[in-house]
C-alpha cells in the first residue's frame, strides 16, 4: 500500500513525519496536487487553520483533498487539522473555509488564549494504554452528526476526539508528546481501507 | 470513554508547542486593529501587537516601551490567530502586564528601550511563552536557560536590510554545526566559550538543533528576503516594518507567506515578487552608528 501523506504547507507537519517514521510506516510530504498521486491516507497537521485554509487554495489542494476524502481516503486532522474536517465552525474568520467532511461542529480557541494551554493524559477507545495529549490554543468539538462517534473526551465531558468512517478528528497534539498510539490507530485505519489515491 | 488524570498549564512543552505549531508561517507586526486583520487575511500565522513598528521608532528615537493596554486589547479582539506583544529587555513588570492582557507570546525585545542592562526576565515565572532575540548561539542558549521558549535572530530591525539578519541566523546554525562536530570531552570548553549551562550545550551537540522553534527577525522586507531565511534553516519569519511601511502592504504581506511557504521553488518566489508596488525605503545597517544598532542590546 501506498504512503500515508501529510499536508506540509504549514504548521508541526515535520512531527508528523516524524512520529509516521518512528512507526516505521512510509511518509510523504504533500505540497502539491501531484504529491496526493498514490497515498493511503492523509494527515492534516497542528497549525494555523486560517493559513492551512489559505494556502491549500493558493497551491490548488483544496479542491483535490475535498474530493479525495468524498471518495473515502483515510484521513487524519490534529487541532487546525481538525478545524479543517469540521463541515462547520464557531469563531471562524469571515472568510475561512474547510475541506469538511466531518459531520461535526468545531469551536476554535475554545480554551482561551495561550496561558490556558495544558498537557494532559486521556483515555481514548481503541486504545489500550491512556494518550499524552497536548491542548495549545486548541478547539473542541460541539456537536455530532448521527454517524460521529466520540472517542475521548475531558472529564467535564467535552469532546476532543472523533471518528465518522475514515475520518478522524483530535483537537490535540500527540505529536509533539512522543505519542505514537495515535498514529498507530490512524495507520490501522488506512491498511484497513486499503485505499489507493488517484488523480 | 473520558476520565482524565490531571491538566499540566504552562509545561515547557506545552510553551515551546505553539511556536511549533507556527513553523512555515509568517508573524507580522501591526499597529492597529485593521492592520492585524489584513495581517489575518493575508494569512499571517500570528501578529505582534505594538504601537510603533521598528522603522518608526528609529526614526523617532526616544524611549521605546511597551504598548498601550488598550491598544493590545483591540488587536486581540480583532483577529484569531496567536497574538504577540513586546516587553523590555528586563522589564518583568510589563510582562506581567502582558500576561494579565493575555497575550499568547511574550517577546522579550531589544527593539524597545532596555529596562535592565544586566538581567533578562525570569521567564520562567510566567506562564505565557516568551521569545527572545539572539544574535549567536550562546545569546540563544542563555535565553532558553532563563526560560524562553522561542527563539528569534535578531537582524537589524526597522531597516529592511537583511545583512543582520542572514548574518545572525548563519552564526547561529553555523555554530549548532560545530558544537555536533565535538567530542564529548570538547563539550566542557565548548560551554565555557558559550556562557551557557553544560547540560543545554550537550543537548543541543547531541540533537544539532535547538531545544525550541528558531525563526528569523530584523530586516526582512521582500518575498526573496523571507525565502532567504528559510533556506539558510529558519522555521519561520517575523517581517516587522516591511510589510505596513510598503506601498502595498495586503499584497505583500500575501506573497510574503507565499514565499515562506515555498522558500525552495524559485518559480513561486519569482511569481510572488512580482508587482508589488514599493518596498520600504530602508538603510543600511552600514550607515547606522554603532550607538542606534539594536541588535547589540541583550546580553
Amino acid at each position: 500500500m501506498g504512503p500515508i501523506g501529510v499536508l506540509s504547507l504549514q504548521g508541526d507537519f515535520r512531527e508528523h513525519l516524524a512520529t509516521l517514521e518512528a512507526l516505521s510506516f512510509a511518509a510523504v510530504k504533500v505540497r502539491k496536487p501531484s504529491d496526493l498521486e498514490g497515498i493511503s491516507g492523509l494527515i492534516i497537521p497542528g497549525g494555523e487553520s486560517t493559513v492551512i485554509d489559505k494556502l491549500s487554495k493558493i497551491y490548488n489542494l483544496a479542491e483535490p483533498i475535498k474530493e479525495l476524502i468524498a471518495k473515502g481516503m483515510p484521513v487524519f486532522g490534529t487541532c487546525a487539522g481538525l478545524i479543517m474536517l469540521a463541515n462547520k465552525l464557531e469563531d471562524a474568520t469571515p472568510t475561512q473555509e474547510t475541506f469538511g467532511g466531518l459531520d461535526v461542529v468545531v469551536q476554535r480557541n475554545a480554551f482561551g488564549s495561550q496561558a490556558n494551554s495544558f498537557e494532559t493524559t486521556l483515555v481514548f477507545t481503541g486504545i489500550a494504554e491512556p494518550v499524552s495529549a497536548a491542548f495549545i490554543r486548541a478547539p473542541i468539538v460541539l456537536n455530532l452528526g448521527p454517524n460521529v462517534e466520540a472517542l475521548a473526551s475531558l472529564p467535564n465531558g467535552e469532546i476532543v476526539a472523533v471518528r465518522s468512517g475514515n475520518i478522524l478528528g483530535i483537537s490535540f497534539h500527540p505529536e509533539v508528546c512522543d505519542e505514537n498510539a495515535v498514529h498507530a490507530y490512524f495507520v490501522e485505519m488506512c491498511k484497513t481501507a486499503n485505499f489507493t489515491s488517484t488523480n | 470513554m473520558s476520565e482524565t488524570t490531571n491538566k499540566n498549564n504552562s509545561t515547557p512543552l506545552v510553551k515551546r508547542g505553539l511556536a511549533e505549531m507556527l513553523k512555515g508561517g509568517v508573524i507580522m507586526d501591526v499597529v492597529t486593529a485593521d492592520q492585524a486583520k489584513i495581517a489575518e487575511d493575508a494569512g499571517a500565522v500570528a501578529v505582534m501587537a505594538l504601537e510603533r513598528v521598528p522603522a518608526d521608532i528609529r526614526a523617532q528615537g526616544g524611549v521605546a516601551r511597551m504598548s498601550d493596554p488598550d491598544l493590545i486589547d483591540q488587536i486581540i479582539a480583532s483577529v484569531s490567530i496567536p497574538v504577540m506583544a513586546k516587553a523590555r529587555i528586563g522589564h518583568f513588570v510589563e510582562a506581567q502586564i502582558l500576561a494579565s492582557l493575555k497575550v499568547d507570546y511574550i517577546d522579550e525585545s531589544e527593539v524597545l528601550s532596555p529596562a535592565d542592562y544586566v538581567n533578562h526576565i525570569d521567564k520562567w515565572k510566567f506562564d505565557v511563552p516568551f521569545v527572545c532575540g539572539a544574535t549567536n548561539l550562546g545569546e540563544a542558549l542563555r535565553r532558553i536557560t532563563e526560560g524562553a521558549a522561542m527563539i528569534r535572530s535578531k537582524g537589524e530591525a526597522g531597516t529592511g536590510d537583511v545583512s543582520e539578519a542572514t548574518k545572525h541566523i548563519r552564526t547561529i546554525l553555523g555554530e549548532i554545526r560545530a558544537l555536533g562536530a565535538k567530542s564529548d570531552d570538547e563539550l566542557y570548553v565548548a560551554a565555557k566559550e558559550l556562557q551557557a549551562p553544560y547540560e543545554l550545550v550537550k543537548e543541543v551537540a547531541r540533537t544539532k538543533k535547538l531545544p525550541v522553534v528558531l525563526f528569523t527577525a530584523g530586516g526582512v522586507a521582500t518575498p526573496a528576503d523571507a525565502a532567504l531565511m528559510m533556506q539558510l534553516g529558519a522555521d519561520g519569519v517575523f517581517v516587522g516594518s516591511g510589510i505596513f511601511k510598503s506601498g502595498n502592504p495586503a499584497a505583500r504581506a500575501a506573497a510574503i507567506v507565499k514565499a515562506t511557504t515555498s522558500f525552495d521553488d524559485p518559480d513561486v518566489v519569482a511569481a510572488a515578487s512580482r508587482g508589488l508596488g514599493e518596498a520600504m525605503v530602508g538603510i543600511n545597517v552600514s550607515d547606522i552608528p554603532a550607538p542606534h544598532r539594536l541588535a547589540d542590546r541583550g546580553w
